[in-house]
């Protein structure tokens, strides 16, 4: 067996009292797409900080084609040939592409262009060099921050979590490239918590839990419920299926909503048109920065607008000119996307986090705020939502991302709304968490609460909504079925191939 | 195999009390040792300079009674500014606010120089606290309608109130019989605060200073409004996720700032002034946004700064007498203090590590 091109041993990173890695062992082999599985919170982002020279190691070795290299930077990770992808893109939004490859790699802008070109044809990764990047899709600035890698001619590329912003039909594009690369001799890292992508494209898949490595395997030889066992240390628990239920009463209806945002490059909306029931979950598909921020704004009231009042009803009342307070009065309940800073203020504690939609709910008797209460009502969330933290005086910051997700979700829920609007319900919660989410959900609505979704994990609004709505470009599509649509049908909404057969 | 070491600020996963009481303390430290370096740079006895400063203002009841005297613009003003402060509102205008409500608080002697009765004291100040929430109103105003920068509003907003006082002075309500000098006619006796010690300068708005920090702790520690102002300055968006409105933080937070400095200004002329004159405006709303700052815009903390800052500012007199600093020398020790104490706090949220790089081949 030829040497690995990439070995660790050992490798261990503790953060204050946090182990995020505990002496990783792992062997990456020359012209292979390797796996790097695990939940959030398992310490993959950690490791790939190590590898790239983001993050120093506390111990443990680096051996580099034979070599031990101690890789302090980035920027001599790239000397050595590793390249990295980063989940969320650096890309300058008010300059082109080639502009953008010219403040890391060196060369005039005509010759770049033509690497550019050259490269793009190689691997499937077209894109116009002189396009200015606001004006690409997220697929587009993905295929320029690979290029970008590329150029530097690295022999190990990380990509972190690749798919995660990318719609179903790219997904595939995406796996040829790689496919390609590894045949010309570049291994892969991929990171994923997706077992049906891993099992597709990679050859080798090491899984990563609490820290520590916890299986080293082919993937093509277990089945997803194996991988998620490993993943997990248990069963995967399911989500009930949901009970067929006749509609209730109108609670949110959008009638030809039109928007223009005041930032030139956010996206505006028109002609939306949207109506949700009691008793029912409407999910919105679509890639990232299709309109889903502005939209969700606007829903919940963040972005007033006086002369849309009767565009966006709630409860059958006129509510465009009412701020997010006004809504809630009216029994609606809101999780937005950006947990920190917005649906939780970082400095404070959970209690006084609490306080922030929960207010209402007799915590606040003459303008004084009752502690007690508050403090009651915040062990109760921690403790139904399952909400790992030493207790409500914790700082929202010092959370993981997923468990201030079950708070915020927790705190919403608990508020007993008539109208939920969550959106990325699941974003970077492990499966667990994620699949309580889902259930707690269902159980809304069937209990009579209209739910509204937004996701860009297709197989999750297909899993829990009665009906999927796509958004792309600032439109939305008409309604679908869930129960008499394919996955596909969506993915060609969301990519707009289906535009003119959809209505 | 060579070793390089440096030193990074890392993020705490909460923040230090520890670090947030000793903060102040290790500040006042370090700016005592920069300036002591400083005096002995300008060849004076530093040990006489710090004697006069630091020590004579506490051991006679009478320089004592001063500094009380000193604290109480500052506290009042301090605690005012500080609710605005956390909420993200800069007002740096409370010199103007302080001096409109001087201006206010004296036109009743002014108007009415024969007026008897206990009324009359406890209504100037109710009046200088509604003049300088009243000159607060036009920054809060177009920080609203048109998002005009409050801290540039509020700073040109003082330099018409100095301008404005300095038209009374000279016109309208020069005192006729005061040789020409720019000053109002002396206020009556029912015009001036009760005095709280005899034989000391010390009057009621000690008190009311003390009344003040107790309201602005209970706003700021117990109530939903201090709470949503709060929220308003650490996480806007938050703020805007459950609706709390942010012109309302932008409009409580200046009138309140306004209202406490007014009240301040009300109580200068009516204590120890005894008449409007030019040198009300000495810059008490100024030294009070190092008080609100160095109190760490804690109504507690801020009741100790203003104590600090009051001990400077007659320290300071006592060291020009006798040590013969020059008058800028105190404005050093102020700006190095608030300096070193904006440094210092950085480490109640970021820990020092030393970062050790090893570079093999």
């Amino acid at each position: 067996m030829p040497a690995p091109l990439l070995s660790l041993r050992g490798l261990t990173k503790t953060y204050g009292t946090v182990r995020a890695n505990r002496g990783i062992d792992l062997d990456v082999a020359e012209g292979s797409i390797h796996a790097i599985l695990g939940e959030n919170g398992a310490g993959k982002s950690t490791l790939m900080k190590l590898i790239y020279g983001v993050e120093t190691p506390d111990a443990g070795e680096v051996i580099w084609r034979g070599h031990h290299v101690a890789l302090s930077s980035p920027a001599e990770a790239r000397r050595q040939g590793i390249g990295m992808v980063f989940q969320h893109f650096s890309l300058f939004e008010t300059l082109t592409v080639v502009e953008n490859i010219s403040l890391i790699v060196p060369g005039s802008k005509a010759e770049l262009t033509a690497r550019i070109r050259t490269l793009g044809q190689e691997y499937g990764l077209e894109v116009e060099p002189r396009a200015h990047v606001h004006a690409l899709s997220v697929g587009e600035r993905q295929r320029v921050e690979i290029i970008r890698c590329l150029m530097t001619d690295p022999k190990l590329l990380i990509l972190d979590e690749p798919t995660s912003v990318l719609p179903p039909q790219s997904v595939q594009r995406l796996f040829q490239t790689l496919t390609r690369l590894r045949d010309r001799g570049v291994s892969i890292l991929f990171i994923s918590h997706k077992l049906e992508e891993i099992r597709s494209i990679c050859d080798r898949a090491t899984i990563l839990r609490d820290g520590q490595v916890t299986g080293n395997i082919d993937p093509r030889e277990h089945d997803a419920h194996d991988l998620a066992r490993m993943m997990i240390g248990r069963d995967m628990p399911e989500t009930r299926p949901a009970v067929a239920r006749e509609p209730g009463e109108l609670r949110l209806e959008l009638a030809g909503l039109d928007h223009q945002p005041d930032d030139p490059f956010a996206q505006s909306l028109s002609g939306i048109n949207l109506q949700l029931r009691a008793g029912e979950i409407l999910g919105i598909a679509g890639v990232s920065g299709n309109g889903q921020g502005e939209l969700s704004r606007l829903i919940s009231g963040e972005t007033t607008d006086p002369a849309a009042s009767d565009q966006i009803r709630m409860m059958g009342q006129p509510v465009g000119h009412l701020n997010a307070a006004a809504r809630r009065k009216l029994g609606f309940a809101f999780v937005p996307e950006e947990r920190l800073g917005r649906g939780a203020v970082p400095e404070m504690s959970l209690a006084d986090n609490t306080l922030l939609t929960a207010h209402r709910q007799g915590l606040v008797r003459r303008g004084m705020i009752n502690r007690l209460r508050e403090a009651a009502f915040t062990a109760r969330c921690i403790a139904d939502y399952d909400v790992r933290t030493p207790g409500p005086q914790a700082e929202a910051g010092a959370l993981s991302g997923g468990n201030l997700q079950k708070f915020i979700v927790g705190r919403e829920i608990m508020l007993a709304p008539r109208l939920l609007f969550v959106s990325q319900p699941t974003w970077g919660v492990d499966i667990g968490a994620a699949s309580a989410i889902r259930r707690r959900l269902v159980d809304l609505r069937n209990d009579g609460v209209a739910v509204l979704i937004i996701s860009e994990e297709i197989e999750e609004l297909f899993e829990i909504c009665d009906r999927i709505q796509v958004i792309r470009e600032g439109r939305l599509s008409a309604a679908l079925q869930v129960s008499q649509t394919r996955v596909e049908d969506i993915g060609r909404y969301m990519i707009g191939a289906e535009e003119r057969a959809g209505v | 195999m060579s070793v390089l070491s440096a030193y990074r600020l890392v993020r705490r996963s909460s923040a230090s009390r520890k670090v947030a009481v000793l903060a102040p303390l290790g500040a006042l430290v370090a700016t005592i040792v920069l300036n002591l370096c400083l005096y002995l740079a300008m060849g004076k006895d530093a040990g006489a300079v710090f004697h006069a400063m630091l020590v004579e203002p506490l051991v006679s009841w009478s320089s004592f009674s001063e500094v009380l005297l000193k604290m109480t613009p500052l506290l009042l003003i301090a605690q005012g500014l500080a609710i605005g402060f956390r909420a993200n509102v800069v007002n740096i205008g409370a010199e103007g606010q302080f001096i409109l409500g001087a201006i206010f608080a004296a036109s009743i002697p002014v108007w009415f120089p024969q007026a008897t009765g206990g009324w009359i004291w406890p209504l100037m100040l109710l009046l200088g606290g509604i003049g300088g929430a009243l000159w607060a109103v036009v920054p809060a105003f177009w920080r609203v309608r048109l998002n005009a920068s409050e801290i540039l509003v509020t700073l040109m907003m003082s330099l018409i109130a100095t301008q404005l006082l300095a038209y009374l002075l000279v016109g309208p309500w020069k005192d006729p019989m005061g040789f020409n000098f720019p000053q109002s006619v002396m206020f009556q006796m029912d015009a001036t605060l009760p005095l709280l010690i005899p034989g000391t300068r010390v009057n009621v708005a000690l008190v009311l200073a003390l009344v003040v920090t107790l309201a602005a702790w209970v706003y700021m520690q117990r109530s939903f409004q201090g709470y949503q102002l709060v929220v308003g300055g650490l996480a806007p968006q938050a703020s805007a996720y459950a609706g709390f409105a942010e012109s309302r933080a932008v409009w409580l937070s200046l009138l309140i700032g306004g209202f406490a400095a007014g009240l301040a200004g009300a109580a200068e002329v009516a204590g120890p002034l005894g008449q409007l004159q030019r040198s009300v405006a000495s810059g008490y709303g100024y030294a009070a946004i190092i008080v609100a700052y160095l109190g760490g815009l804690n109504p507690i903390g801020i009741l100790f700064s203003s104590l600090l800052i009051a001990i400077l500012y007659i320290g300071g007199d006592n060291a020009m007498v006798s040590a013969e600093l020059p008058v800028a020398a105190v404005r050093v020790f102020q700006g190095s203090l608030l300096v070193c104490y904006l440094a210092a706090i950085t480490l109640v949220r970021y820990r020092l590590v030393r970062v050790k790089s090893e570079v093999r081949a």
